[in-house]
C-alpha cells in the first residue's frame, strides 16, 4: 500500500505539488488523470525518487521513501520515451535491473526469458532496441521494469507513443498483466478513455492537488465538482437552484426532477451531451431550444443546441437509427428532454 | 556539379597528396652537398637509420608517452567539462561552449607567451602555489598542451553527451544503478565514440607538437617535432628528416586506424 501525504513539491515559486494526500492500494491500477500542468508526471517522479519533495512523506508498505534515492527504492519506472539503453541488447536492457540486484547471471539469464515470454517476444533477446517497432520497444520497457519484481509499478504515459489501434490492443494487455502479477500500477495519462478503461480507480489532478478520486463510474457518474464534470466528459453545465429534488433553472423559467437530493440553495446542474434526448417521446425534464450545428463525429452527431437563455447545450445523438433519421438542419426548434438520474448536482 | 566535388579533390591533391608524395620521395633518396641537399634515388638507407639509432627512436616513443599522457588528461578534465555544459539548462549551453572555445581568438603565441609570463619563477602560479620551479619543465609543458587542445576533446564529447536522453540515466537509477555504475554503464558506453574523436583529436597534433615543448618545456624534451626540425634546418639533412616524417606518419596512422576500428565496434559487452 502507498501513502502519500502532505506531499509538496515546489519549482521555483509554483507549486507543482500542493499538499497532496493519497492511499494507492495494493493489487490496484490507479491512474491518474489531469491536464498538462496539472501535477501528475511530478506526482509520479515524486514516488520514483527523481524529485525531491519539498515537504510530506511518501510511505510505501510500512517503509518510508521520502529520503531514499531512486536506485535504493523498490519501485520501477516505465518511462514515456521507453528510455531503452541503446547500446545494450533486449536481453541486457531487461536484465539490467536484476544485474544491479546481484541476481546471477545464470538466473538473470532464465528470468530474462521468461519476462520476454510474458512480453510475447520469445527470441528477441539478441536484437538491439533500435531494431524494434515502437510496439515492440514498448514490451521490452514493461518487460525490463517489471523484470526486477518492484512491488510498485509507475507508468509514465506509457501507451502514447503507440498508434489508435495498437494502443486499444495493449491497454487490455496491461490490465490482463497487471492481475496475473499482482503488483500496484500507478499509470499517468491525458487520455480519458485510457484511463476510463484500464483504471480501478483514476485520481484526477487540477493545480497540483487531487480534484477527486474514486472508480471511472462514480467520477463520470458523480463528479465532486464543476472542473471533473467538464474535464471527464466534457458535460454541460447550468446554473440551477437546488431545493431537494427538484431543480429550478432560473434563467428557463423551467423546473426540472433530479434522482437525488442535493444541498439545498444555487448550484451547477451537470448534464453528460450523450444522456440527452433530441425528438423521439420526450423524457420527464424537457427545455426547449434551436439548433445552431451538427457535426458528424463517427460513432455520433454532435448537436449544438441553444436555448431560450442563449446558452448551449452540447447533445451527443445516436447513429443507431442511421444517419438519415439522425440528420438535423440548423434552424430547427427542438425538445431537449433527460431522465431525472442523467442529472449531476454541483456545489457552486 | 561535378566541378563542386571536384574542389575538395582538388584541395586534397594539393595540400596533402602533394606533400606527402614529397617527403616520400626524399625518405628514398641520397644525401648530397648541395641545393637542394639530397640526389633522387631509392635507398632504404635513410628509414633504417631512423629506426635503428636511438636519438630518434627515443624521441619518438617520448613524443608518444607526451601525447598519450596529455590525451588522458585532457579526457580527465574534459569529460567532466563536456557533461556539465551538456547538463546545463539550454540557455547556458552556447555561452559555455563559447567560453571553450573563446581561446581561438587570441593567437596561439600569445597564449603561450602569457603562460611563460604566468609560469615563470617570479610568475603568479609559482608564487602562489610555492612549488619551486614551473616553467621549462615537464609540467610545464604539459601544462601548455593540455591547455591547447581541450577544447579538441570537450567539443565531440559535449556533442556526443547532448544527444543522449536524459531519461537513460534516470532509467538506469530506477533499476537500481547507483550513480557510479551509472556512469560506468550508461554514460561511459554511450559516448564512447566521443572520447575516440576526442582522443584522436588531440592525439595526433600533440604527437608532432613543437612549439609548446619548445618554449615551456625543458631542454632534455628531445620530442620527434623538434628532432624532425633540427634535421631540416640545422643539419639540413633532408633524407634523414623526410624518413623521420615518414616514420611519425607511419605511428600516426596506425594508432587512429586502431582508434577508429574500436569506435566502430560496438560497447564489448554483451550482457
Amino acid at each position: 500500500m502507498l501513502i502519500l501525504s502532505g506531499l509538496t513539491v515546489r519549482y521555483g515559486s509554483t507549486r507543482a505539488l500542493d499538499h497532496l494526500d493519497l492511499t494507492i492500494g495494493r493489487d490496484e491500477l490507479f491512474v491518474l488523470l489531469g491536464g498538462s500542468g496539472s501535477g501528475k508526471t511530478t506526482l509520479l517522479r515524486a514516488i520514483g525518487g527523481f524529485v525531491k519533495p519539498d515537504g510530506g512523506r511518501i510511505v510505501l508498505d510500512d517503509t518510508d521513501l521520502s529520503e531514499l534515492p531512486p536506485h535504493r527504492r523498490p519501485v520501477n519506472t516505465m518511462f514515456q520515451s521507453y528510455a531503452l539503453f541503446p547500446h545494450l541488447s533486449v536481453a541486457a536492457n531487461i536484465g539490467f535491473g536484476l544485474r544491479q540486484q546481484g541476481v546471477s547471471r545464470a538466473e538473470t539469464r532464465q528470468r530474462v526469458e521468461a519476462m520476454l515470454a510474458l512480453v510475447r517476444l520469445d527470441g528477441f533477446g539478441a536484437r538491439r532496441p533500435g531494431d524494434l517497432s515502437g510496439g515492440q520497444q514498448q514490451r521490452v520497457a514493461l518487460a525490463r521494469s517489471l523484470a526486477p519484481r518492484p512491488r510498485l509499478l509507475l507508468l509514465d504515459e506509457p501507451l502514447s507513443a503507440l498508434d489508435q489501434s495498437l494502443r486499444r490492443d495493449t491497454r487490455a494487455e496491461l490490465v490482463r498483466l497487471r492481475r496475473s502479477l499482482g503488483i500496484s500500477f500507478v499509470l499517468v495519462t491525458h487520455d480519458q478513455d485510457e484511463a476510463l478503461e484500464m483504471a480501478d480507480r483514476i485520481g484526477i489532478m487540477h493545480d497540483g492537488g487531487m480534484a477527486q478520486v474514486g472508480t471511472p463510474a462514480e467520477l463520470y457518474e458523480r463528479p465532486a465538482n464543476r472542473f471533473v464534470a467538464s474535464f471527464l466528459g466534457a458535460a454541460n453545465i447550468l446554473p440551477c437552484v437546488i431545493d431537494g429534488k427538484s431543480i429550478a433553472l432560473p434563467t428557463l423559467g423551467v423546473t426540472v426532477q433530479a434522482a437525488r437530493s442535493g444541498p439545498r440553495g444555487p448550484g451547477l446542474l451537470a448534464l453528460r451531451a450523450e444522456r440527452l434526448r433530441i425528438g423521439g417521446e420526450p423524457l420527464s425534464n424537457v427545455v426547449l431550444g434551436v439548433v445552431i450545428d451538427s457535426t458528424y463525429a463517427g460513432d455520433a452527431l454532435q448537436i449544438s443546441v441553444r436555448l431560450a437563455d442563449g446558452a448551449m447545450l452540447r447533445v451527443k445523438r445516436s447513429l443507431a437509427d442511421g444517419m438519415q433519421a439522425a440528420a438535423m438542419e440548423p434552424g430547427t426548434p427542438v425538445r431537449v428532454s433527460w431522465h431525472p438520474d442523467a442529472c449531476m448536482l454541483l456545489p457552486e | 556539379m561535378k566541378l563542386v566535388l571536384a574542389l575538395p579533390a582538388v584541395w586534397l591533391l594539393l595540400l596533402l597528396a602533394a606533400p606527402v608524395a614529397i617527403v616520400l620521395l626524399i625518405a628514398f633518396a641520397l644525401p648530397a652537398d648541395g641545393v637542394p641537399p639530397y640526389s633522387l634515388g631509392f635507398t632504404l638507407d635513410n628509414l633504417a637509420l631512423v629506426a635503428s639509432d636511438p636519438l630518434y627512436r627515443n624521441a619518438l616513443l617520448r613524443s608518444l608517452l607526451v601525447a598519450g599522457v596529455s590525451t588522458l588528461i585532457c579526457l580527465l578534465i574534459g569529460f567532466p567539462m563536456a557533461l556539465a555544459i551538456a547538463k546545463t539548462v539550454p540557455r547556458w549551453q552556447n555561452p559555455l561552449l563559447l567560453a571553450v572555445m573563446l581561446p581561438f581568438w587570441t593567437g596561439f603565441l600569445m597564449r603561450i607567451n602569457a603562460w611563460i609570463g604566468l609560469l615563470a619563477d617570479d610568475g603568479l602560479i609559482v608564487r602562489l602555489s610555492g612549488v619551486s620551479r614551473l616553467l621549462y619543465t615537464d609540467t610545464a609543458m604539459y601544462i601548455g598542451i593540455v591547455y591547447t587542445y581541450l577544447p579538441f576533446m570537450v567539443l565531440p564529447l559535449y556533442a556526443r553527451l547532448s544527444r543522449m536522453d536524459p531519461a537513460l540515466v534516470d532509467a538506469a537509477a530506477d533499476l537500481g544503478a547507483p550513480p557510479w555504475r551509472v556512469f560506468l554503464r550508461v554514460i561511459l558506453p554511450l559516448s564512447w565514440p566521443g572520447i575516440v574523436a576526442g582522443a584522436a583529436l588531440v592525439f595526433i597534433p600533440a604527437i608532432g607538437e613543437y612549439v609548446i615543448p619548445a618554449l615551456l618545456g625543458g631542454p632534455r624534451a628531445q620530442l620527434i617535432g623538434k628532432v624532425l626540425w633540427e634535421e631540416f634546418f640545422a643539419n639540413r639533412d633532408w633524407p634523414t628528416a623526410s624518413a623521420v616524417a615518414l616514420w611519425l606518419l607511419i605511428v600516426l596512422l596506425a594508432i587512429p586506424g586502431l582508434g577508429i576500428r574500436l569506435a566502430g565496434r560496438k560497447w564489448p559487452r554483451a550482457m
